[in-house]
């Protein structure tokens, strides 16, 4: 356990360090700023929910989570560090755990900078507090759910770029399955059932139920065994690059 | 300490290491030498637990590292090739994160911090982000790292590339001190460090362990050793046929410049400059140079690493 937190930090330390953690909350901030008041058009929609604000982040995040967890374990290769960090008396989970959670926590506190818009929110109407919680928990399951593909996609390479564009390309197949525009196509050559089952592997069918504020256990089930899937294959994979 | 059988590592058809086995106790310093690619470092990942072997064992400590990988790795320092490290930390910063992976907090960690910073002189760099420094102290950072926690075992892959002769020194003197209490393992490509440091040296060559022993042993390996260099200020007539007729002696040349090279008919045999010496004395020859050839690790080195390239080549 300490060995996660002290991995953990690290991480967290080098996000700091360097421009990437402010580069993201900035761009993510401004950003959803965008989507929400001039795409939603969220005041002239005069609801007191977040709707317009939640419905953005599947697609905000395909690229901004891979951009903050690409460098995860491609930078450790490159820099040779992983030799250091694996010959050190920690597990190859410990490992993966707290670079994963350091990544996640930044991401969180990107969600939670956008505490304006429930301040603002509460203070135009009276929302649903509940759907709003359920709403940010969705987004912080999603944003695990394509940060942990990301760690799996970086253990592959050692290229940053390369890692990007993959899990970019995983995340954006794990929306589409289950986009309504998509699934809609597909019902013309496949059964109901198949397209069904093809949706039930998508982050759109399991966000869309928090995002209306229904906790489902199901819902976050799957998100957790999205995370727990890639981290699993995370260390399979390094295990079998390790052993050449 | 270190147990190591039967090695081997496949990377697809390639064999990197080929049937390694050996073993170091504490208090010996094991000198691991070898052409580019011989496979010493991929030995040392094996025993340090980085890479998983094809087969074969390693125990450390009486841990097996697959079997009991933590508890291993706990009694180990290691310094990969390359010496990696964090760049974005600072060295202080480096230094205290391998601590506390290392299990050590508080007081414990501050110290171990402290003195790993003393014994690599890293003090005027400590607080300086690692990308920025110079090579050397980016490798001897990289040092400090692996003795933090005083392990009973240490690897080190090429622990002094990069270093100025200075530091090199300091390195070995390091190494030959912490040597009485440790079992160390040191890869190098220079071999005077062999000679200043090992109490024994393996050679290994694409992956096979070709030579084994105390650097004294392996120079005798050499063929000129144990030739005795005999130089007179006069020439003397006769005098090879007297130095061939000595007891011991295998056979005497002369050279340019009342020069003799004189080979004893055994390497190992000593006490024939002692003989050239007394013929001298009654012969009243004046001896301007008596010396005997230890024999240099670099022509062992180069006569096994090459030779039997050669007749595997002519075999093949
Ligand atoms: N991950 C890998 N995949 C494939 N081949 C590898 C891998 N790692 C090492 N090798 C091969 O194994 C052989 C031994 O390499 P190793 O790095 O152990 O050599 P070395 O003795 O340390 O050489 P040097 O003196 O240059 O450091 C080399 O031929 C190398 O190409
Ligand atoms: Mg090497």
């Amino acid at each position: 356990m300490s060995a996660i937190f002290t991995i953990a930090k690290r991480e967290l330390g080098g996000f700091f360090n360097s421009p990437v953690a402010y580069v993201f909350l900035v761009i993510f901030l401004l950003l959803s700023g965008f989507m929400t008041f001039m795409i939603s058009n969220w005041f002239g929609m005069g609801q007191a929910n977040l709707a317009g604000f939640l419905v953005w982040h599947p697609w905000l995040y395909l690229f901004l989570v891979p951009a903050v967890g690409m460098r995860m374990w491609s930078e450790e290769r490159r820099l040779g560090t992983i030799e250091l960090l694996l010959t050190l008396p920690v597990t190859p989970w410990q490992a993966i755990a707290g670079k994963f959670l350091a990544a996640w926590a930044v991401l969180g506190i990107a969600l939670l900078l956008t505490f304006p818009m429930i301040v603002t929110v509460n203070a135009l109407g009276h929302p649903d507090n509940g759907i709003i919680v359920a709403g940010y928990l969705g987004s912080f399951l999603l944003a695990g759910a394509y940060l942990a593909v990301t760690s799996m996609t970086s253990a592959l390479t050692r290229n940053q770029v390369v890692s990007f564009i993959i899990s970019v390309v995983v995340c954006l197949f794990l929306i589409l399955a289950g986009f309504p525009p998509i699934t809609d196509l597909l019902v013309r050559w496949a059964s109901p059932g198949v397209v069904e089952t093809v949706a039930s592997f998508s982050v759109m069918t399991h966000f869309v139920g928090l995002q209306k504020g229904v906790v489902d256990s199901r819902d976050l089930l799957y998100f957790a065994s999205i995370i727990g899937f890639s981290l699993f294959s995370t260390s399979v994979i390094l295990r079998a690059h390790r052993a050449g | 300490m270190i147990k190591v059988e039967h090695l081997q590592k496949r990377f697809g058809p390639k064999i990197a290491v080929d049937d390694v086995s050996f073993s170091v106790e504490k208090g010996e310093v094991l000198g691991f030498l070898g052409p580019n690619g011989a496979g010493k470092s991929t030995t040392m990942r094996m025993i340090t637990g980085f890479i998983p072997p094809s087969s074969g064992r390693v125990s450390v400590g009486g841990f097996d590292i697959l079997e009991a990988p933590l508890a291993a790795k706990r009694l180990i320092g290691y310094l990969p090739e390359n010496a990696p490290a964090y760049s974005d930390m600072t060295v202080a910063g480096f230094l205290a994160f391998a601590a506390e992976l290392r299990g050590l907090s508080g007081d414990a960690k501050r110290k171990a911090v402290h003195r790993a910073i003393e014994m690599c002189f890293l003090e005027p760099v400590a607080n300086q982000t690692i990308e920025t420094l110079s090579k050397g102290y980016k490798h001897r950072t990289c040092f400090a790292q692996s003795i933090l926690h005083d392990p009973d075992v240490l690897i080190l892959d090429e622990p002094t590339d990069g270093l100025d002769p200075n530091q090199k020194h300091e390195v070995r003197t390091l190494i030959r001190t912490m040597g009485e209490k440790k079992a160390i393992i040191f890869s190098t490509h220079i071999l005077e460090e062999v000679e200043a440091v090992c109490s024994r040296a393996i050679i290994i060559d694409r992956g096979r362990i070709v030579a084994n022993g105390t650097p004294a042993e392996l120079k005798r390996r050499c063929d000129h050793a144990g030739t005795v260099t005999v130089r007179l200020a006069k020439s003397a007539p006769g005098a090879a046929e007297k130095l061939a007729a000595l007891p011991g002696v295998g056979k005497a040349s002369a050279q340019e410049g009342g020069l003799f090279h004189v080979i004893p008919c055994d390497k190992s045999g000593t006490g024939i400059a002692a003989a050239i010496y007394e013929l001298a004395a009654r012969e009243t020859w004046t001896l301007e140079e008596l010396h005997t050839e230890e024999g240099r690790l670099d022509e062992v080195f180069r006569s096994i690493t090459l030779g039997d390239k050669s007749t595997k080549e002519v075999a093949a």
